[in-house]
């Protein structure tokens, strides 16, 4: 058949279903139950047209018209809120249980150098200086002090809810950036960890030196089970992405980087509700001035029952 | 060909063509979209800020959401594409053409502070250079693409309508095709051109004075044109 032919034949059929993608792409849904065979029909008619050597531009024509029909065809599904209900309640504890040697290790790599530096403050005080500004040690002293009026809250600070908005912004940013620091060979996020630990470690230890240990202990016990363990999420999802390229095992770099890349994505998105869940409690509670046993109870009770959601939930059940 | 076709092998058994974007529309497209989050946080502060404390909130949420949901709102539910990229004729698909959902945008959209380092896109354009479709490390990780979405369709060309003409000799596929190519785009060249892509085609020419007459017509014979 040559082009010319082959052109009159096909027109109408390709007119015909390019004004069916046109319905469909603006939002038609079921009126075309053969959809798929006229789909297949045009790229038939691509590959006949490619073969033959048939013109460019009626090549190109066809080609743009099986990529849209393509498109229209393997189009995403939208997610429900049925999906986000499975998320949280299995998909999540299960990404991270899956990852448990990265959280392991990320944890004891936070906690153990805020740990160190904490006691190190103890017997050598002038080593919160070599870190923090002396302003900057001046106003966290005032925000803890005991004598103060709101623990945890500087004096000129700003209502409860633009601090909420403020630890929304602040917190979720570090842990997006904490996570995407990973591509960097995982260096990025072995960085933001440690920083973020030595920093906490040496707060918490100057302040406890002075005698301040209580206030900043009931401030940050509730939210930061939520906070800190979000954080370190994001630093095992760095950690998953970096790990790709360093060692991607059997596969390319390149596939190794997609495919744990999309892995990880669930630490991700679960840190952000948790954070989003701290930022509400830091907010709202943490600064309520209420006696200390009440604060620690409240405190450990959020971290048992973090605990158990991530060990317990979206077991398979047992047989 | 020395193109930027991104090829996608279909289960329907044909290659479609992407047409990945390269850095300079990108760039652009970003700047567009600098300046309209840049508007959008202005007119938000402008109009949050009067309510106070309360408005401080929401500005922070909105300065969040503007931040690092921007770009992933409007690729998962604007058709592929933030405004910028839709001035710039842009869009965003997965690598094997289908349109991009939430996942992969938002990878590559959280992977944007990478590509941003060490300064203003170096580390994205280094990458984007290095493969052979414009990826940078996010869209790498996210195996996604950013191709132009609007086809710009060839002038329509056309073999002119003269009597067809068999020609003399019988000829392979790709020389019909240059033959066919040769009338199509001849009225885009210039007459002195013409004449001298003619005569290249010699055993069809024969050097004749009304060579480039001749190809046309065995043109119009080769896409089946009659009488």
């Amino acid at each position: 058949m040559k082009q010319q032919q082959f052109e009159q034949r096909g027109r109408p059929r390709w007119q015909e279903f390019e004004a069916l993608l046109g319905r469909l792409e603006a939002g038609g849904r079921s009126e075309a139950p053969d959809y798929p065979f006229r789909y297949r029909r045009i790229c038939q008619d691509l590959a006949l047209a490619r073969d033959r050597r048939f013109s460019r531009s009626l090549v190109e024509q066809l080609n743009d018209l099986a990529l849209r029909g393509h498109r229209s065809l393997y189009r995403a599904r939208r997610g429900s809120l049925r999906e986000l209900g499975a998320f949280v309640g299995r998909d999540f504890p299960r990404a991270v249980r899956a990852e448990w040697r990265l959280v392991l290790f990320v944890t004891l790599l936070f906690y153990g150098s805020a740990g160190v530096l904490a006691g190190a403050v103890q017997f050598e005080p002038e080593l919160v200086y070599s870190f923090l500004e002396p302003g900057s040690v001046a106003q966290l002293e005032e925000m803890y002090d005991p004598a103060g009026a709101r623990v945890g809250v500087a004096p000129d600070a700003q209502e409860d809810l633009a601090r909420f908005g403020y630890y929304i912004w602040n917190n979720v940013s570090i842990a997006f950036r904490t996570f995407a620091a990973g591509l960097l060979f995982g260096a990025g996020t072995l960085f933001i960890v440690t920083f973020n630990a030595v920093y906490l470690g040496l707060v918490l230890g100057h302040l406890t030196q002075i005698g301040f240990g209580e206030p900043i202990r009931t401030f940050v016990i509730a939210h930061g089970a939520f906070e800190l363990t979000a954080i370190l999420f994001c630093g095992v999802a760095g950690m998953r992405l970096g790990l790709s390229l360093l060692s991607p095992g059997g596969r390319s770099r390149r596939l190794a980087l997609r495919e744990d890349a999309h892995r990880a994505l669930p630490l991700v998105y679960g840190s952000a509700l948790m954070l989003l869940l701290a930022a509400a409690i830091e907010a709202f509670w943490s600064p309520l001035p209420l006696a200390a046993s009440v604060k620690y109870g409240v405190g450990a009770v959020l971290w048992t029952l973090l605990l158990l959601y991530l060990l317990l939930a979206g077991r398979p059940r047992a047989n | 060909m020395l193109d930027t076709l991104h090829p996608v092998q279909t289960p329907e058994g044909v290659d479609l063509n992407l047409r990945a974007a390269g850095p300079v529309p990108r760039a652009l497209a970003w700047g567009v979209d600098a300046l309209l989050r840049a508007a959008l946080l202005a007119a938000a502060g402008l109009g949050l800020l009067a309510f106070g404390a309360a408005g401080m909130g929401v500005l922070f949420i909105v300065t969040f959401l503007v931040w690092w949901f921007y770009p992933v709102l409007f690729e998962v539910l604007g058709r592929g594409a933030t405004p910028g990229k839709r001035v710039m004729g842009l869009e965003v698909v997965h690598e094997d053409g289908t349109p991009v959902g939430w996942p992969a945008s938002l990878l590559r959209n959280l992977l944007r502070v990478v590509d941003f380092l060490p300064f203003l896109y170096v580390a994205g354009l280094c990458t984007m250079l290095i493969d052979a479709s414009f990826r940078r490390l996010g869209d790498l990780a996210a195996g996604t693409l950013v191709v132009y979405a609007e086809r710009v369709h060839a002038a329509s060309a056309e073999v002119p309508s003269v009597a067809p003409l068999a020609p003399p000799i019988p000829l392979t596929l790709d020389e019909q095709r240059a033959v066919i190519a040769f009338a199509e785009r001849a009225p885009f060249l210039s007459p002195a051109r013409v004449a001298e892509l003619a005569a290249i085609a010699e055993p069809l020419a024969e050097n004749r004075a009304d060579a480039v007459e001749r190809l046309m017509r065995m043109a119009a014979w080769l896409v089946g044109r009659t009488g």
